[in-house]
């Protein structure tokens, strides 16, 4: 079964990833709670502070965008890094620079002086300063001085500007030094910002001509814009393996932030609103980023675009792309900014609505109403009597107010993918078994496909099965969908799939079992009928039994393939295995013990008869030595003897070989010795005896 | 002379003993020939007679040693036959009594050659020595046995 909706899953999912990959579906969606959730989420400050003052300003400026997170907590840890870094005099403008543009968020209490005194220092740095970076920064944080309501006044300022503008490139591209040759885009983003605060920071204003010039210069950086198929437009660096090399995000975020920039103090730039659209959609694109870095620039960029003086761009999207006709739903659409404020009077136009596969239009000119209450275009689809199935919709914006225009960028023409999904009807479906020649008289039994049914046919290998059905749309018309397919299955779990041909008016199958006996393995038995219809149009998709046929089919020849092997449950290895009864040797029969005592009181009977004869015999102990140390040497002769039979004795018991044989060892010198000395004893007394 | 019923049997004749019907086939390639004896049963009690009485000038300490061997021999048959009737399991435990026995009857069938005054061969070994042999051996044949006894 899992098998069976793994099967069905990854054939929606195949669907789904070839409609994302589509060209023209726009599911850009603006700034909502997700991204909201995810700043806090990444954002997280280790012990009530970030590890630098650039990732301080990163988490602040991004919680200050979205509305949320409280900096109170943060200022108490960083103010004080901030006021030294501030009063230090051996700070670089990068410190002054990350310093500075905290304060305005965080709120630190840091006196005038201690600003005059920066300012002051700044400005011998800007003199001093050559490469692109260090002008910036400097510039930057004379401004971010200005802000704090501290006079700060760039004295040379048409110096200072037109050092910046000889590191620009003819491509509109910027230089980080005289020295470097290599131009990059991000440079021209960070020169455009410089540019901008220069002119704001000037005490006379700024030749126009110079102006002027820039603006060319940005117009011909757009000239190198870069887009993707789904129309986001983006900017990245001519070489990607540059020693500086930042991704499209970070250069696409510095261009707009020095463009917007630069045009808040220049006035208009020529720049068509469909690039700004461009922009737009390209940060929204990516959705929610993973990383605090990306997530910054997103949101930095995007706060730019939002209130920016060339235009404003407009974003429309669909709130929902899958509408049921089962549920009544209405085609909703939303326009907004991207931080999903309101947008002015407008209307949006259904230009066109095509069906995805034929591409033939269903819709035209379908004007969408406004709800004012929840800011929601929307439109009664259900009266339009569309059917089901998926759908490019082509939607045109129109500012009511014509002054608009040059305000807002709607971006002419947006595609969006819908679905529109309904329930299917099955219909007069019948399922029967006939003989191979006898098709017009087959008796065909009904089924009712709305719920599980338990037929039961039977048929030998000479018969063949039939299933035929229709289906029908909510609006009356022959559905076709993706996947219908008939699953035979066998007892021993060998599955075959067949796919039902579809004519116009319905779906039909028919089985030969003859053509089939060899797919079938020649198993004979109960297989189990099971039916699977889905769509992604169709919102009762399922997979049925219908019920089980008994198949008789002939005996498998010698050269038949097997069917195949089943898979086994992996882990099933790991379970309890069938528990082994040892069969232990039965013991031997042991005789009764009456007869075992009988007979060991018959063994010791010899050794009476023998003590007996020896008595008949007349043995006596006249041979005993009589004087003490041979009598002394006898005994201990006889004494060893009856140890060495002690010990073994106690071996048979309990001992076991390597003790004995070390006692042994020990009591047979003692024994030779003794046994020796004894003996010669004896020895020598019969030889003297003999001689007498 | 070795063959001990031809000296018997010269004996006899020189003693003049009566009623003893010979019939001896004696063949001229000079082999051993056996003495067929047709008698009656009193030859056989006749005969016996004399094994015993000539038996009986054994010297004691031959006759200690022959009294020794039949035991360990008596021993021997008896556990043959309780293994005969209750079968051979446990085998070690048997063959290692049987052999007890039968070895230890060896051990002294060796020791009365050597002992033995009339054995020419051994005329220079004091039986004392051969008396240690024999309780040397006997301590490794029991040692070996008490191992395999089990």
């Amino acid at each position: 079964m899992a098998r069976n909706r793994g099967f069905v899953v990854g054939f929606a999912a195949l669907i789904c990833a070839a409609l994302l990959s589509i060209s023209a579906a726009a599911s850009i969606r603006p700034i909502s709670d997700a991204h909201r959730s995810a700043a806090l989420e990444l954002f997280v400050p280790v012990d009530g502070s970030f590890p630098s003052l650039e990732e301080t300003y990163e988490a602040l400026r991004t919680f200050q965008i979205l509305g949320v997170g409280k900096t109170s907590d943060i200022s108490g840890a960083t103010c004080p890094v901030v006021l030294d870094k501030l009063r230090s005099s051996t700070s670089s403008p990068k410190e002054f620079f990350n310093a500075l543009r905290l304060i305005g968020i965080l709120g630190c209490q840091i006196g005038s002086q201690t600003f005059e005194n920066v300012a002051s220092h700044l400005q011998a740095l800007i003199k001093d300063a050559d490469s692109l970076m260090d002008l910036y920064y400097s510039v930057i944080s004379l401004l971010h001085i200005k802000g704090q309501g501290v006079s700060a006044v760039l004295s040379d300022a048409e110096g200072v500007f037109h050092s910046i503008k000889a590191l620009s490139q003819s491509d509109g591209r910027w230089r980080y030094d005289s020295n470097n040759a290599e131009s990059s885009t991000y440079a021209a983003g960070i020169a455009l910002e410089a540019l901008a605060s220069v002119v704001s920071l000037a005490d006379a204003e700024v030749d126009q001509s110079k102006i002027g010039i820039v603006k060319h210069d940005i117009e011909k950086l757009f000239d190198s814009i870069k887009s993707y198929d789904d129309g986001t437009l983006y900017f990245d660096e001519k070489h990607v393996d540059g020693s500086e090399y930042k991704g499209p995000l970070t250069t696409t975020a510095s261009v707009v932030r020095g463009v917007t920039a630069f045009a808040a103090v220049a006035g208009k730039l020529n720049i068509p609103g469909d690039k700004m659209l461009g922009l737009a959609k390209f940060f929204l694109s990516i959705g929610v980023p993973g990383s605090t870095k990306d997530l910054f620039h997103q949101i930095d960029a995007l706060s730019c675009l939002e209130s920016n003086r060339i235009s404003i761009p407009l974003i429309l999207s669909l709130p929902a792309t899958v509408l049921s006709l089962t549920s009544k739903d209405q085609l909703k659409v939303e326009v907004t900014t991207v931080f999903g404020s309101a947008a002015p009077p407008l209307t949006v136009n259904l230009v066109q609505a095509s069906s995805y596969d034929k591409n033939t239009p269903v819709l035209e000119n379908q004007e969408l109403q406004f709800d004012t209450e929840n800011n929601i275009h929307y439109l009664d689809i259900l009266p339009l009597k569309i059917d089901v199935g998926m759908y490019t919709l082509e939607f045109e914006i129109s500012l009511h107010d014509p002054e608009n225009l040059n305000i807002y960028a709607t971006g002419g023409r947006t595609n969006a993918l819908a679905f529109l999904t309904g329930t299917i009807k099955v219909d007069k479906a019948q399922i029967g078994v006939f003989d191979s020649d006898a098709e017009s008289a087959a008796t065909m039994q009904k089924l009712d496909l709305s719920q599980d049914n338990r037929i039961s046919l039977a048929a030998n290998h000479l018969q063949r099965m039939r299933l035929t059905f229709q289906l029908v749309t909510p609006l009356g018309h022959n559905f076709k969908p993706h996947q219908v397919f008939l699953k035979l299955r066998h007892e021993s779990k060998v599955e075959h799939i067949f796919a039902l041909e579809s004519s116009a008016r319905q779906f039909k199958i028919i089985l030969d079992f003859l053509g089939l006996v060899e797919k079938f393995y020649y198993l004979s038995g109960r297989y189990e009928i099971e039916l699977a219809i889905g769509d992604a149009a169709m919102e009762n998709s399922f997979l049925r039994v219908l019920g089980y046929i008994d198949l008789d089919l002939p005996e498998p020849p010698e050269k038949a393939s097997r069917p195949p092997p089943q898979p086994v449950d992996p882990y099933s290895r790991f379970g309890p295995k069938p528990e082994i009864s040892h069969i232990f040797r039965s013991p031997e029969k042991r005789p009764p013990k009456e007869l075992s005592f009988a007979f060991l009181a018959l063994t010791l009977v010899p050794l009476v008869g023998f003590l007996i004869g020896l008595l008949r015999l007349g043995v006596n102990f006249k041979g005993f030595p009589s004087s003490s140390v041979p009598a002394l040497f006898s005994i201990l002769f006889h004494a060893g003897i009856a140890a060495v039979l002690l010990l073994y004795g106690l071996f048979w018991l309990k001992l076991d070989l390597f003790t004995t044989l070390k006692a042994l060892g020990l009591l047979g010198v003692f024994l030779i010795f003794v046994g020796h000395r004894t003996l010669s004893h004896h020895a020598s007394t019969s030889a003297k005896l003999k001689t007498n | 002379d070795i063959n001990p019923c031809a000296s018997l049997w010269r004996r006899r004749r020189r003693e003049g003993a009566a009623g003893v019907h010979l019939r001896s086939l004696v063949s001229d390639s000079g082999k051993q020939e056996l003495i067929m004896a047709k008698s009656n049963a009193s030859d056989a009690q006749a005969l016996v007679r004399s094994l015993r009485s000539a038996y009986a000038a054994t010297p004691t300490n031959l006759k200690i040693i022959d009294l020794y061997v039949v035991f360990a021999i008596a021993t021997a048959i008896i556990q043959v036959v309780y293994m005969g009737i209750v079968g051979s399991f446990p085998f070690n435990s048997f063959l290692s009594g049987v052999l007890s026995c039968v070895g230890t009857a060896v051990l002294a069938v060796c020791l009365r050659i050597q002992v033995n005054k009339e054995n020419k061969e051994f005329k220079d070994l004091p039986p004392e020595r051969a008396f240690a042999d024999f309780v040397l051996c006997n301590l490794v044949l029991h040692l070996v046995i008490m191992n395999f006894l089990g």
